[in-house]
């Protein structure tokens, strides 16, 4: 073959090793991320991982109902409003009693967690009052 | 309130309840007040804010005893919502959170201003997370408020959905969505090694901006279908000022509703003008989240006041805060160099200063009063000053770098201060005394002859309770449709609450029409007295004339026939001999000058200071039937259809049609032979 043409196609070839080494190192790091995401996510105590998965039960719910609302039409604006209101209050208090609760949270450190949860069935309390109100 | 006091047997009518909530509320106001500063800078200061509050004129215009308007309660929801806020933010606790809410949710009941909140904090939040102070109790704060807060005030009947489908809540769920991605972020910063953190945000940058991209065209699109894109024209007048004036003058015409002039800020907030800026700077010493909201919700509130006179009322409890931590940092210093000088304090702050004192002290030996005394203590002080010195010197790392001022000059600047909260007082009680005390409806003036007192209002409304029969039915300008359903006990047509445009510009039309097309109008409200003020006789500046170029604008914005320039000589209104025709010919022209010549003024308008156009007339359709002592009121009923005659008479009476738009219900039967 002659000398410049080999040059030529080996250099291509050497981008296009790039190319397929760049993407797969980013496939990699995906697969990297979502592994050490796992693993470090693992590490969290138990009473936090059943916090989480109250919240994602709430937030399926939530979708769920908005689902249905687009299946089924708006109609009683107002329980559609309370209901997918009801699921993300749920949801965000449970996100904070998580913040409180946590151990690893610096700035709670002198909060004590039997407070976190009386604060907390306190305002899902007042949060369901006011959605059973509303519900109509 | 009522209620609550009849069940515990202290019988008290309504009207006493209805008088005095205010002030009471006024004074948990103060309270509120006191706790809100005191979470941002200190109980100093909170004390200092309480005693603004308690005083300034802005807020007492509110809440005088009598004066049952919803502000004087809403000002106080409002501090109280937001001592909640910035107690929940310093302290994280869901229990303040949902105390927070709950406050909302009685601001929401009591006043339209509530969207003063919504908006305010969640600008707050984004200035927070902006500013990198973002943290968990941010979170705690904002959060539970959202979506407690949306419920509560969709339970409010005024607002109803509006919470979530008008423009101005919008930007709640919009930080709301921010704060959640700014929380997840920092959630997987801490649990990711950096490394695996640059890698999940490029992941997440690229996801996200699409998604992003997605949402924000289904919002634009939704929001730009509906004509004023959501928002309610308070709101889009509040944020153009010019937009009411173009195209709702019912808004615009209310007197509270105009910017400020540059005298009324001092007459309201009085001396606190000066000490705001000296607090705002006070707030910045140590930037905390607390001080940075209040300095948001100050710049956020001046602006506001400076669009409408009404929204004073917002800025003077963030006046008030501001002024009290300027007042109380200021003592504070001088209290302190004036406690150091005097050799009080062996703290370990007071060591710091020794070198600025040192300093200071040699220049205090030019002050002529105590010279004699001054060198001796002052040595004393150095000796002590260096004993301390020899056996603390680790110490002196401590304390901050105090500005120690000179004995005298501190004394003399707290003299000052003082002073100067005496002339607040001063200027608060006299404001007190005489613009929001007097009863609006009895005048005096201080003639040279003495007092004088103009009691024509109960005058006129006295003489229609006594002289008209109980269903007639009075029309007036709505200034004073309340005064004539109370005093006169008589159906009004328009009065203070009425929020019906159309109604409004009906009776705006029938004044400003000839005289017959009103009489048309005004049989067809069933009405039969009309009720119209004039000062042109002992010179009250604001009567129906003077009001008048706002009941041609509503009128003309409803009825296309009354045309703003149909009353207008070279852009100005006339009512001397270079009126209009359509002017002089006007039912409001004639019945305020009807007879007017006959008077001791013959013809002379003192309010407007010229003679008038049309000195002699007489009224075709509406006939006197009062007029008060001073003119200043004057009644006149509709003079009942004239009897129809068959034949010729009938034909006259029909051909004389005026404008088109008038409705005639009646049908004319026409003379067939004819």
């Amino acid at each position: 073959m002659h000398p410049l043409g080999l040059y030529l196609t080996s250099f291509s070839y050497q981008e296009i090793e790039k190319k397929l080494r760049m993407a797969k190192s980013t496939s990699s790091d995906a697969q990297m991320l979502i592994r050490s995401l796992r693993t470090a996510y693992a590490a969290t105590p138990t009473n936090l991982k059943i916090i989480d998965l109250y919240v994602v039960y709430a937030i399926v719910t939530a979708v769920i109902q908005v689902v249905y609302m687009g299946v089924v039409g708006s109609f009683p604006f107002n329980s559609f409003l309370s209901g997918v209101l009801s699921c993300v209050g749920t949801a965000v208090l449970a996100v904070c009693l998580r913040i409180q609760v946590n151990k690893e949270n610096k700035e709670f450190k002198d909060l004590p967690p039997e407070r976190a949860y009386a604060d907390f069935i306190l305002c899902n309390l007042v949060l369901h009052l006011v959605i059973m109100n509303f519900l109509g | 309130m009522w209620w609550l006091l009849n069940s515990l047997n202290i019988p008290l009518s309504v009207e006493t309840v209805c008088v005095f909530t205010a002030p009471i509320f006024s004074a948990n106001a103060a309270w509120a007040t006191y706790l809100l500063t005191k979470e941002v800078k200190g109980t100093g200061a909170g004390l200092t804010a309480a005693a603004l509050l308690a005083m300034v004129p802005s807020y007492i215009s509110r809440s005088v005893a009598g004066s049952y308007d919803n502000e004087a309660v809403a000002i106080f929801a409002l501090i109280l919502t937001f001592y909640f806020y910035v107690k929940t933010l310093n302290s994280g606790s869901l229990f303040y959170a949902t105390l927070n809410a709950l406050s909302y949710f009685y601001m929401v009941c009591s006043w339209g201003g509530y969207t003063f909140i919504i908006n305010l904090i969640p600008m707050h939040v984004l200035l927070c997370i902006v500013t990198g102070r973002y943290s968990s109790r941010l979170y705690i704060a904002y959060a539970p408020l959202v979506v407690l807060g949306t419920l509560l005030a969709s339970l409010v009947p005024v607002v109803g959905f509006n919470t979530v489908m008008t423009s101005e809540h919008f930007s709640s769920f919009l930080v709301f969505v921010i704060i959640h991605m700014v929380a997840l972020v920092y959630y997987i910063k801490g649990i990711l090694s950096p490394k695996m953190f640059k890698v999940a945000m490029t992941l997440a940058v690229t996801i996200g901006l699409t998604v992003c991209c997605a949402v924000i065209a289904i919002f634009i699109a939704s929001v730009a279908s509906s004509p004023t894109k959501g928002w309610s024209g308070r709101s889009l007048s509040l944020l153009d000022p010019t937009y009411a004036s173009k195209y709702i003058p019912i808004i615009a015409s209310v007197s509270e509703h105009q910017p400020p002039t540059w005298p009324l800020y001092f007459v309201d907030i009085n001396v606190l003008a000066f000490l705001v800026p000296a607090g705002i700077i006070a707030c910045f010493s140590p930037l905390s989240d607390a001080s940075s909201f209040m300095i948001l919700y100050l710049a956020i509130s001046a602006y506001f006041s400076g669009v409408m006179v009404r929204l004073m009322l917002v800025l003077a409890p963030a006046a008030c805060v501001m002024s009290g931590i300027a007042l109380s940092e200021a003592f504070d210093v001088f209290t302190r160099s004036i406690k150091f000088q005097a050799g009080d304090i062996n703290s370990e702050s007071s060591i710091a200063q020794n070198d600025v004192s040192n300093v200071d002290s040699n220049a205090t030996t030019d002050k002529s009063e105590t010279v004699s005394k001054e060198p001796s203590r002052k040595n004393h002080e150095k000796e002590k000053e260096q004993e301390i010195v020899k056996k603390v010197t680790s110490k002196s790392q401590n304390g901050k770098k105090l500005l120690v001022l000179p004995q005298e000059v501190s004394a003399v600047v707290i003299l000052l201060l003082i002073a100067l909260g005496g002339f607040y007082v001063g200027h608060c009680v006299w404001t007190t005394a005489t613009a929001y005390s007097a009863p609006a409806i009895v005048l005096k003036s201080y003639t040279p002859d003495g007092l004088r007192v103009f009691d024509d209002f109960r005058e006129a409304y006295a003489w229609l309770q006594h002289n008209t029969d109980v269903d007639d039915k009075v029309a007036s300008w709505w200034d004073y449709g309340y005064q004539i359903t109370a005093m006169a006990n008589r159906t009004v047509i328009v009065d203070n609450n009425t929020w019906n445009n159309t109604h409004i510009a009906t009776v705006g039309a029938a004044v400003s029409s000839p005289e017959k097309a009103a009489w048309e109008i005004f049989n067809s409200l069933d009405v039969k007295y009309v009720l119209v003020v004039f000062g042109g006789l002992v010179g009250y500046p604001s009567d129906d004339i003077d009001k008048f170029i706002w009941m041609v604008r509503i009128a003309g914005g409803v009825f296309p026939h009354i045309r703003e320039q149909d009353y207008l000589r070279d852009g100005r209104y006339h009512i001397d001999a270079h009126a209009t025709p359509t002017m002089l010919n006007c039912l409001m022209y004639k019945l305020s000058y009807y007879r007017f010549v006959e008077t001791e003024a013959e013809g002379f308008d003192k309010v407007r200071r010229t003679e008038i156009g049309n000195k002699k007339f007489e009224l075709t359709h509406f006939e006197e039937a009062f007029t008060t002592e001073h003119w200043m009121v004057r009644i006149y009923k509709l003079k009942l259809p004239k009897n129809r005659i068959q034949g010729k008479l009938k034909n006259k009476s029909s051909s004389e049609t005026y404008s088109s738009n008038q409705t005639r219900a009646r049908n004319t039967r026409r003379n067939p032979w004819q």
